[in-house]
């Protein structure tokens, strides 16, 4: 049956927050091309997720479960993936602009013949040709473009941290359909030996309500050692601009902007951070932008709500001993 | 070992706002003044390549599709390290979306013979979609993964540690491989040395068209690409920012906690 498919993840045994907000995208286009929403959910056991992809908008849920869904492996997904589309035959696939989703997104368009478009932040049907259209970013945050479907099927991965998290509506229900993939260990190109966590406060990044992020003024590994303690006490998560992580003072994996994560915490707090475009890209979600910096002719103030011109350190310190002392009443 | 590495030649991705401008006729970055660069991921991913020649020996290939300028962006990386750069310049290349370069590019590291490692940048400095990887291991059947820092390769096994979005993780692959380059510390692009640069501005480049690759040119150019950008344009931005003054750092800090907590932030 025509219509959007969004690809599932969980995590902690919850939805996560990207299915929630891929889920709203689908149901935005519900509205726009009369067509149901359908949500693919792959691994394991994940039964249990299904009554919650009904609850979140979905009219048909398409579970595969096999023993190599178990946490994503690009071959294994983009197969099994490709099995369910197939199968439901969707105008359009959403798939979130994670690691992951990056990933799929080109290869399964690949096996499907379709149109691949990237991290959008909107889309629209053409009013005089009818085809669905895209908005996304181009040229690092610099510009915004407008791109038109020639050929359906669609893949297309959504900028996190854009649409709202579709909400739940108790009671309502849909279509459980299984799938049994047909998948070998033979099929599979690369094996996972390790994995390394690398969170500082044990807060991800993606969900946290307050972010507290340094760049190349931070000047070094130990001022975010000072970020780090900022956030404890705000129970935050600590993030760093693309000149942190390159400078190897952070984990790769706790960059922010267009190549890392997308934030939209509630409140951003950026210290030593310049504010490049690439940067800003990733944070553009966020409900308040605090920017402290030397220099009162960075970017960061163009974006930043609040600003602060003085030295970061000293100002996060100070915060520091503020902070604990108003959460401690 | 043979390494391909692709890469694209961008107008610097760094210029600022100011020196910014679309063509509202070609819907595509002006270039003025700016100059033309290597796209920085891909510029670690030939560092990762160079790297790996040093350590182990390795014969480094740069291949990129573009104009008759992209000759800069092979020379510079042979000047960096790159043993041999290939130049796919095809008119009717022109106008192709990922699907068709990728397409282009996989053929072309057909021609030039067995390879081992093939490396991307994990996105490109211009339109990041992201896509060429993914369409190109697709093209060759080989495995692939992204956001990868580094690389080791021992008797046709090759270990990645590719970045994740809680940490990173150590995977695991036969070769032929693809892998999309991100950056960390330890891939930094090096500054080639002058005589290097000296020596590349001598070496020859081929040049491949359609035909020497064979390409089916109902796969490239703008007739085959599956979407149509009817409109890039500069966002207008507004926003305010409330400076927070104070004689000393512990003044403005406190006032800022001060707002925080009237805006129930903290």
């Amino acid at each position: 049956m025509p219509g959007t498919l969004v690809l599932a993840t969980t995590k902690d045994g919850r939805l996560t927050r990207n299915t929630l907000e891929l889920l709203a995208g689908a149901r935005r286009l519900k509205e726009k091309l009369a067509e149901p929403v359908a949500a693919a959910i792959l691994g394991t056991e994940v039964g249990s997720y299904v009554p919650l992809l009904f609850a979140h908008g979905a009219d048909q849920v398409y579970r595969a479960e096999h023993p190599l869904l178990e946490g994503y492996q690009g071959d294994a997904y983009t197969l099994a993936l490709h099995q369910i589309c197939e199968r439901a035959q969707p105008t359009v696939v959403l798939l979130p602009g994670d690691v992951m989703g990056r990933e799929l997104g080109p290869r399964l368009a690949y096996r499907l013949q379709a149109t691949f478009v990237a991290e959008f932040i909107d889309f629209d049907l053409d009013q005089a040709s009818g085809q669905l259209q895209f908005t996304r970013q181009a040229y690092g945050g610099k510009a915004v473009a407008v791109v038109q479907l020639r050929v359906n099927p669609v893949v297309a991965t959504a900028k996190l941290r854009t649409l709202e998290p579709a909400t739940q509506e108790e009671g309502r229900t849909g279509e459980e359909i299984r799938v049994d993939v047909v998948l070998e260990v033979s099929h599979l190109k690369t094996r996972l030996i390790e994995k390394v966590q690398e969170e500082a406060t044990g807060v991800n990044l993606g969900d946290a309500k307050i972010v507290v992020s340094g760049g190349r003024g931070v000047h070094g590994p130990e001022g975010f050692r000072v970020l780090e303690e900022l956030a404890q006490v705000l129970r935050g998560a600590v993030g760093a601009s693309r000149a942190a992580t390159d400078a190897g003072w952070v984990p790769p994996s706790w960059q922010i902007g267009q190549t890392g994560r997308n934030v939209s915490p509630e409140l951003y707090l950026a210290f030593g951070i310049s504010g490049a475009t690439q940067h800003v890209a990733g944070i553009s979600g966020s409900k308040h932008i605090v920017a402290v910096n030397t220099d009162p002719e960075a970017p960061i103030f163009k974006v930043a709500q609040l600003g602060i011109v003085g030295d970061w350190k000293l100002i996060a310190t100070k915060l520091i001993e503020r902070c604990k002392e108003l959460t401690q009443v | 070992m043979n390494i391909v590495v692709c890469i694209k030649q961008i107008i610097d991705p760094e210029v600022p706002m100011s020196q910014f401008k679309i063509d509202p006729r070609t819907k595509r970055q002006v270039q003025g003044n700016n100059p033309l660069v290597i796209s920085p991921y891909d510029a670690n991913a030939l560092e990762v390549a160079i790297q790996l020649k040093e350590k182990q020996g390795a014969k480094v290939t740069a291949i990129s599709v573009g104009g008759a300028t992209t000759i800069a962006a092979l020379k510079s990386a042979m000047s960096m390290g790159a043993d041999e750069a290939i130049l796919v310049n095809e008119p009717l290349l022109a106008g192709s979306d990922q699907q068709g370069i990728a397409y282009a590019l996989a053929k072309a590291i057909q021609k030039a013979g067995a390879c081992d490692l093939i490396l991307t940048g994990c996105e490109s400095g211009d339109w990041a979609d992201r896509a060429v990887p993914g369409f190109l291991a697709e093209e060759l059947g080989i495995g692939y993964v992204g956001y990868v820092t580094r690389i080791k390769v021992r008797d046709g096994q090759v270990v990645v540690r590719r970045v994740v979005e809680d940490g990173y993780e150590l995977i695991e692959a036969e070769t032929p491989f693809l892998a999309a380059i991100s950056s960390d510390e330890t891939n930094t692009a090096r500054y080639a040395k002058l005589r290097d640069i000296m020596a590349a501005a001598k070496k020859m480049i081929p040049v491949w068209k359609a035909a020497d690759l064979g390409l089916d040119l109902e796969r490239i150019g703008a007739s085959a690409a599956r979407v149509a950008i009817t409109d890039v344009y500069i966002p207008v931005k507004e926003s305010r920012c409330e400076m927070i003054e104070g004689n000393t750092p512990e003044e403005k800090a406190a006032k800022l906690a001060a707002r925080l907590r009237d805006l129930k932030l903290i």
